[in-house]
């Protein structure tokens, strides 16, 4: 596919991907703040996902960057042009939907050609185009086909094929792949992957899944509140979270109670490297990866502060998640399978922390919580 | 399900069909053998009644004008509640509950009392401007209003008109372009549906037209009746019929819209083949 789509001239006939600022953009709905400040910059041909919870304000930033809805303050640069008061249909964006927004009266040519019939493209330019942008997204047999003759993921990419065609500044994706079965996700992702690379064109993502976010996209932006918790690539997102927001809500945590000392938490008669040293000492919590979590060596499990009983294994293939209780809290730990399945549910075992960098949330009701 | 159980289903169907086609039928069937009598008991079966609509030449007028203001009074319609509504719907939704109202406000006020609130403004359009039986159509749109506001809003609930408007904003289109091209077209059953009401309603309103002194269809037979009866119900069963022959032929329009794909002519690559993502 890869050779014909070169074949076709697709990348050629595509613009550059072109740098995309955010600028201290705010919007308030009824007095409710849904962007506080919101900066950000993509550079060409890069793919950022945004990624937050529901109400976050990464569907809203999107929207002000499409130009859907407008900005209380702030400006949206695109390709070093300002196009903050620019309606929708003047800025060179392309977009999907969450929702399949295929015109049902139109066939997917149709569909695809729709944009370059507002830009008034010739029609033999038309057809040719149409065709290249299908073909690019596996679809060229389905030209002649209206939306309800589709699946949800045909319909997905030939919006794709639709975005594209008209070779916009900029790509917005929000929530694509919400509507589709797990499959099906995983396949189109890794496809909006593939055009996108291939074309080249700088992508803003929106999603509230941290596993798409992270699969897909050259950096990520955690959000929370109308702001940036966090932007960095999908390792360091995952890895080194900069709050405890990020490092709850992208992968699982354990709250373990702990003391800050020197430096180092002490969690469990076990001391961790702080992600963050310079804080004060004190009581805190401390957010660990269940990566973290291992089996100690040894038979060895004489009452401790890391002696507890299984309580149930999740299979997930080469690993599992074990959940453990250890008495005051339950903890879980990520393993290879065949560790996990060599202590099933009612054995008793003893856990170690892999000395990881940590963050730690400080809050008191946390604390209690712990 | 059974076999006796399904006959007895088919057996109640039929005798539901029966009944409601000959609730429909046997009146105008009636009406029609009553148009093709004689002017006297024994005479035989005459057709003059029905030859002599095309003969007359009030009637032929009447029910061109009665034509006319049926298309003028859909169209106009059509421009002033599509925009509206879809403007409504995807900018200021707060104003649905409203516009409803207002749309429906004529359904609960009688005929009459509209008759004589609005004929000081016909007697000056009258004076001031033009005298043409057209300017009945200003009255007809708001005559039409709840039925077409009922078939429009059900079209409109059908589709995701916010995504549908945004996806072909961004992709250059204008507002005009997003209501007429994209929008309009996925509710053309509803816009026939909302257009054949006008019609119908039209073609049979006697009301206005005959309060305001115009000569619309309905009066021109009820005036007919009055000399010629036969004549009178002849045109009656005519324009039944003209209604039902545009109930069938809008309702084929509308489906053959549906089926038939757009011209796409010339394409570089073969048609439905091959696999894909599903």
């Amino acid at each position: 596919m890869t050779t014909a789509v070169a074949a076709a001239g697709v990348g050629t006939a595509m613009r550059a991907g072109v740098e995309v600022r955010l600028e201290d953009l705010r919007r308030s709905y009824v007095g409710v703040s849904a962007l506080d400040g919101l900066s950000l910059t993509l550079a060409p041909g890069e793919l950022v996902a945004l990624l937050g919870p529901s109400g976050c304000g990464k569907t809203t930033a999107l929207r002000l960057v499409a130009g859907l809805e407008q900005a209380d303050s702030g400006r949206v640069i695109v390709g070093g042009e300002d196009v903050t008061g620019q309606p929708t249909n003047k800025r060179d964006v392309g977009m999907v939907f969450q929702a399949y927004s295929l015109f049902p009266h139109m066939t997917a040519w149709q569909n695809v050609a729709f944009g370059l019939q507002m830009r008034k493209v010739d029609a033999r330019r038309r057809r040719q185009r149409a065709g290249e942008m299908l073909e690019l997204v596996g679809l060229s047999g389905f030209a002649d086909r209206f939306a309800h003759q589709l699946s949800g993921g045909q319909q997905q990419r030939v919006a794709l094929a639709r975005a594209l065609a008209i070779q916009p500044k900029v790509l917005l994706l929000d929530e694509p792949l919400s509507a589709l079965d797990a499959k099906v996700r995983a396949r189109l992702r890794d496809e909006i992957r593939r055009v996108q690379l291939e074309v080249g064109i700088t992508t803003l993502f929106v999603t509230h899944d941290q596993e798409e976010a992270l699969a897909i996209a050259d950096r990520v932006g955690v959000m929370q509140s109308g702001r940036l918790e966090q932007l960095g690539p999908p390792t360091t997102i995952y890895s080194r979270p900069a709050t405890p927001f990020v490092a709850e809500f992208v992968g699982l945590t354990n709250r373990l109670a702990g003391v800050v000392r020197g430096g180092d938490v002490e969690v469990r008669g076990t001391r961790l490297p702080l992600v963050q040293p310079d804080v004060a000492d004190g009581p805190a919590v401390a957010l660990v990866r269940p990566e973290a979590v291992t089996f100690a060596d040894g038979e060895d499990t004489r009452p401790g502060p890391l002696v507890g009983t299984v309580i149930a294994i999740a299979f997930l293939g080469a690993t599992s998640r074990v959940t453990v209780d250890l008495g005051d809290v339950t903890i879980l730990a990520q393993l290879p399978t065949s560790d996990a399945s060599a202590h099933p549910a009612g054995t008793r075992v003893r856990l170690a922390l892999r000395p990881d960098p940590v963050l730690i949330a400080r809050d008191e009701a946390a604390v209690g919580r712990a | 399900m059974t076999r006796g159980r399904r006959l007895r289903l088919r057996v109640f169907r039929v005798i539901v069909l029966v009944l409601g086609g000959a609730f429909f039928l046997v009146p105008i069937g009636a009406m029609f053998e009553f148009s093709t009598r004689g002017n006297h008991v024994g005479a035989p079966r005459t057709l003059d009644a029905w030859t002599t609509i095309v003969t007359y030449p009030d009637l032929l007028g009447a029910i061109r004008d009665s034509l006319g203001l049926a298309a003028i009074t859909s169209v106009a319609m059509v421009v002033l509640l599509l925009p509206t509504m879809i403007w409504v719907r995807l900018r200021l939704p707060r104003l649905k509950r409203t516009i409803e109202f207002l749309c429906l406000l004529p359904l609960t006020i009688p005929a009459i009392v509209l008759v004589v609130g609005l004929s000081p403004v016909y007697r000056w359009m009258a004076i001031n401007l033009v005298d043409t039986i057209f300017l009945l159509s200003f009255a007809y749109v708001v005559l039409v209003l709840p039925f077409a506001y009922r078939a429009l809003d059900a079209g409109l609930s059908a589709i995701d008109v916010k995504t549908l408007s945004e996806a072909a904003r961004s992709l250059g289109a204008g507002w005009g372009t997003v209501m007429f091209r994209v929008i309009a077209p996925n509710m053309s059953s509803a816009l026939l549906n909302a257009c054949l009401l006008s019609v119908a309603l039209v073609l049979g309103e006697f009301t206005f037209a005959n309060l305001l002194s115009y000569l619309n269809l309905q009066v021109e037979i009820f005036q007919l009746g009055l000399a010629n009866a036969g004549t009178s119900i002849a045109v009656s069963v005519a324009s039944l019929m003209f209604a039902f022959i545009l109930l069938v032929i809008l309702s084929f329009f509308g489906r053959a819209r549906a089926r038939v794909a757009p011209e796409r002519a010339g394409l570089p690559f073969p048609g439905a083949a091959g696999g894909g993502l599903r």
